[in-house]
């Protein structure tokens, strides 16, 4: 049988980071083909190009085995690919049939009689059941996926892309979503189905194809496969490189987190009642998948969101829902997981990007007058030690590189002798160089006495760096221990939320 | 063959200049086309607009007479423009300042010499007020400010509608018969007056104020701790939080100054010029400042140049309708096709555009 997809020796790279190198992948007709990996693996990357949402920098594709140059998604629509995104692309104030039809009617007059026709037909088919009348605002996210879905099918898609598409849906909701999908299955249609849930692999697809760090590691069939294995083909057992690390000294305690409770942006509750303790001298280390409540646990701790009970004792202090200013000036770095979003500002340069905690404060300000020379002399000062390339420190954050933006971050948080760092993510999408340079330095900040605060979901930092780890798992702790008490394995089953560790304190 | 926009790393400061010079070119030229249709030799007019405004010298005086409160609007919303926070209300906050300094020069009874420093802080106020109700809205509640500002120019006018043809409306007297008279308040007592310089109309107080906002301005944005706040917020408004920049306090203090100076420009153009408040005293000096302030780059001493630019247009244009017989509107039309360009001309400074097969 001839692949209805098949991608070949794909590259992506963007400007400091190589997304898909050398990629290979395949879907077969009337297959669930899982792409597993971990965020930042390159899933997503490989799937756009595959969309026409990005162009490789070599590669080639060919769909129902002849190539094809996809420019644009308009290209990919043509050769029977859909995609749903993880952000939905739905336009709010247009109804179900208005979103469907949009771009694509089949008639020129009353064209609503027709797609509202299909979309009845293909819900009823598929069991996506939808009001085409109901305008989108008024759907839940799993009636928004549905319109999502019915959107491709629509447009006569043979091959069918889905990212993420459980992040957003209940219980209940997934299982629909999977019946679907077999469905579709059975009529000789190609499913993607980018995860990085494991269980679901089981439960849905037939082939899986393992992705980590812009590369294929494997791809297996379900029943040749098991989770174990494919939790080590995920998170990789090689450890690439080794912090120099003698054993910490841990001295009192610095952070404390008691029965820690917050609600995410939606308004649903992100933290159950977290707590956990970080020592002077120790690095805790936080694992866990994306969007389990580290986000908002830092948010928390730094000052950015409120929580709705429990305690954040800094140094003793209760600094539970004061302001990120307060909370910094009591030693606190952060170097937050959105490092160009939250982290610098973008239009402006160097030595003001570096000022941006302490810009009130003397040298650099003096009854509301800044001092021009101090803060020119704190940017080559810490533009040197810190090794930020750029031409020079007039130069605007923009354009500086993901890891030199990242030194331009330990600059500013890490110069101020803080006594609690909380990095989220430090070294997401970096090289090997900055990568290794921004860890050594959270290992000298904690040899210097600081308390570190480490969330990452690259569970090979978290095991290099860390005294303690704990993994998070949908706003709570499963665990937390030394990392020699847990195995990679465990680990991974831990974040996927599949095994519930006894709590060690 | 499909036209690909590639965004661009690196946007230099000698690619701005060559992008902004190129884009007001071109609005030159399809404002030359239309002079064509009118069947006026481009060149012809463009040479007139520019003998008009600084070939002469009433040209000369006249171009600092419009610069005044385009000087003052347009260096106010530098400021607030530079926060990221839109300000499109300055033509109202300009009236609001004339108002409340013609009340005050009427009807205030304070010793002379202290009317004139009254109505330039009465102005000020006013205007900083008119600012502040859209800065509340904003920095509390998140009410779009683009919005808001715009409305209210038009609660401006109408307040000003009201009072020169209701309770401000001055009654004419000819010898012994009183009727109530034309739409307009009485005229300003001589106290209540600004100076000009003789043989112009430059009422050089509001200049020399004008011309002092402009330093203070740059001095605020560049070399204070507010200015770095104020830019931080512009810039990225998610930062600004992570560093626990207090954003309210930055969005009320830019409009109050914004407003303010606005309010002081309305005061110049009754103190200095009108002598009375009448219906369209303001020739929508607080839009084309918007204008004036992008062109300018938000940087109020390059605002400078383009303030003398746009107060050149204003004062040639007025030569133009004499001497090739064009209406006023085409003035008007001259400030919106040159923002049209100016805007347009934004995504060549970002992207670079390439041509793919």
């Amino acid at each position: 049988m001839e692949p209805l997809v098949r991608m070949v020796g794909i590259r992506k790279t963007f400007p400091g980071i190589v997304a898909n190198d050398n990629v290979d992948f395949e879907l077969m007709p009337g297959e669930i083909h899982a792409l597993l990996g971990e965020n930042g693996a390159g899933k997503t990357t490989l799937m756009n190009i595959l969309y026409g949402i990005y162009r490789p920098d070599s590669g080639r594709i060919y769909v129902k085995g002849k190539e094809v140059s996809i420019n644009s998604p308009a290209d990919a629509i043509k050769l029977g690919i859909g995609m749903v995104h993880q952000n939905f692309l739905l336009i709010d104030s247009f109804t179900v049939a208005e979103n469907v039809a949009l771009g694509f009617a089949k008639k020129q007059i009353r064209p609503d009689i027709e797609v509202k026709r299909r979309i009845i037909e293909l819900g009823e088919r598929y069991g996506l059941k939808v009001d085409p009348d109901a305008y989108v605002w008024q759907l839940s996210a799993g009636e928004k996926q549905r319109v999502e879905i019915i959107k491709a099918l629509y447009r006569e898609s043979d091959v069918l892309i889905l990212d993420e598409p459980t992040s957003v849906l209940t219980p209940i909701e997934v299982n629909e979503l999977f019946s679907t999908l077999k469905k579709l299955k059975s009529e000789g249609k190609g499913i993607v189905f980018i995860t990085h849930k494991l269980e679901e692999v089981f439960q849905v697809a037939d082939r899986v194809t393992v992705m980590r760090k812009g590369r294929v590691v494997g791809v297996k069939r379900r029943d040749e496969t098991s989770k174990e294995e494919l939790a080590r083909m995920m998170v990789g057992r090689e450890i690439l490189f080794r912090v120099e690390k003698k054993e910490g000294e841990k001295g009192p305690v610095i952070l404390e987190v008691v029965d820690l409770k917050a609600l995410n942006d939606k308004g649903v509750l992100a933290l159950k009642g977290v707590s956990f303790k970080v020592h002077s001298g120790e690095i805790f280390g936080i694992a866990g998948v994306a969007g389990n409540g580290q986000r908002e646990l830092i948010e928390v701790i730094t000052g950015l969101r409120k929580a709705i009970s429990g305690k954040v004792l800094i140094n003793g202090i209760d600094m539970t829902n004061r302001s990120p200013r307060e909370i910094g000036l009591l030693g606190t770095a952060h170097i937050p997981e959105e490092r160009v979003k939250m982290g610098i500002m973008p239009g402006m340069d160097l030595a003001e990007n570096l000022i941006l905690k302490k810009y009130f404060l003397p040298p650099f300000c003096r009854k509301g007058i800044l001092d021009l020379k101090s803060i020119r002399s704190n940017a080559e000062k810490l533009k040197t030690e810190y090794d930020i390339v750029a031409p020079s420190i007039r130069v605007k954050a923009k354009f500086l590189s993901g890891g030199n933006i990242q030194r331009l971050i330990l600059a500013r948080e890490l110069s101020s002798d803080p006594k609690l760092v909380i990095a989220a993510h430090p070294t997401y999408g970096l090289d090997v160089g900055a990568t290794e340079y921004i860890r050594r330095k959270l290992v000298e900040e904690r040899d210097k006495g600081a308390a570190v605060l480490l969330v990452s979901e690259d569970l090979e930092e978290i095991l290099s760096l860390s005294d303690t780890i704990a993994v998070m798992y949908q706003g709570e702790i499963m665990g937390i221990g030394r990392p020699d008490e847990f195995s990679m394995e465990e680990i991974g089953l831990m974040m996927a939320g599949s095994r519930r560790m006894k709590v060690i304190s | 063959m499909r036209i690909a926009f590639v965004k661009r790393e690196k946007a230099g400061f000698r690619r701005m200049i060559a992008v902004r010079t190129t884009a007001m070119l071109l609005a030159l030229a399809s404002v030359g086309m239309i002079f064509w249709f009118y069947g006026a030799d481009p060149v012809e007019v463009y040479r007139e607009i520019f003998l008009g405004a600084f070939g002469t010298k009433t040209g000369v005086s006249e171009v600092i007479v419009k610069l005044i409160p385009l000087l003052l609007c347009g260096v106010g919303l530098s400021l607030v423009f530079k926060g990221q926070i839109w300000n499109i209300g300055a033509e109202g906050q300009l009236i609001l300042g004339a108002i409340a300094a013609t009340g005050v020069g009427l009807w205030v009874p304070l010793p002379s010499y202290l009317v004139i420093p009254a109505m330039f802080l009465s102005g000020f106020l006013a205007g900083a007020l008119w600012a502040l109700i859209p800065a509340v809205l904003r920095a509390k509640m998140n009410v779009n400010e683009v919005i808001t500002t715009l409305l209210m120019n038009y609660v401006a006018i109408r307040l000003l509608y009201y009072l020169v043809y209701g309770p401000w409306r001055a009654k004419e007297q000819w010898g012994n018969m009183t009727w109530s008279g034309f739409a307009q308040t009485a005229i300003l007592p001589d106290h209540a007056t600004l100076q000009t310089i003789p043989g112009t109309r430059i009422h050089y107080i509001t200049l020399i104020i004008a011309l002092t906002s402009l330093i203070f301005v740059y001095l605020l944005m560049n070399r204070t701790s507010f200015g770095y706040e104020l830019k931080v917020v512009g810039d990225n408004l998610m930062a600004a939080r992570f560093a626990g920049i207090n954003i309210s306090r930055v969005i009320l203090i830019s409009m109050i100054i914004s407003g303010g100076l606005a309010g002081i420009a309305g005061v110049g153009e009754i103190a200095g010029i009108q002598h009375r408040l009448r219906p369209g005293f303001s020739v929508g000096y607080g839009y084309t400042a918007i204008i004036i302030a992008w062109l300018g780059g938000l940087n109020p001493l390059a605002v400078l140049v383009s303030t003398v630019f746009f107060s050149g247009i204003l004062v040639g244009g007025s030569y133009i309708q004499i001497s090739f017989g064009m209406p006023v509107g085409v003035i008007n039309m001259f400030n919106g096709i040159i923002l049209l360009f100016l805007l347009a001309s934004e995504v060549f400074l970002n992207y670079s555009i390439k041509l793919r097969r």
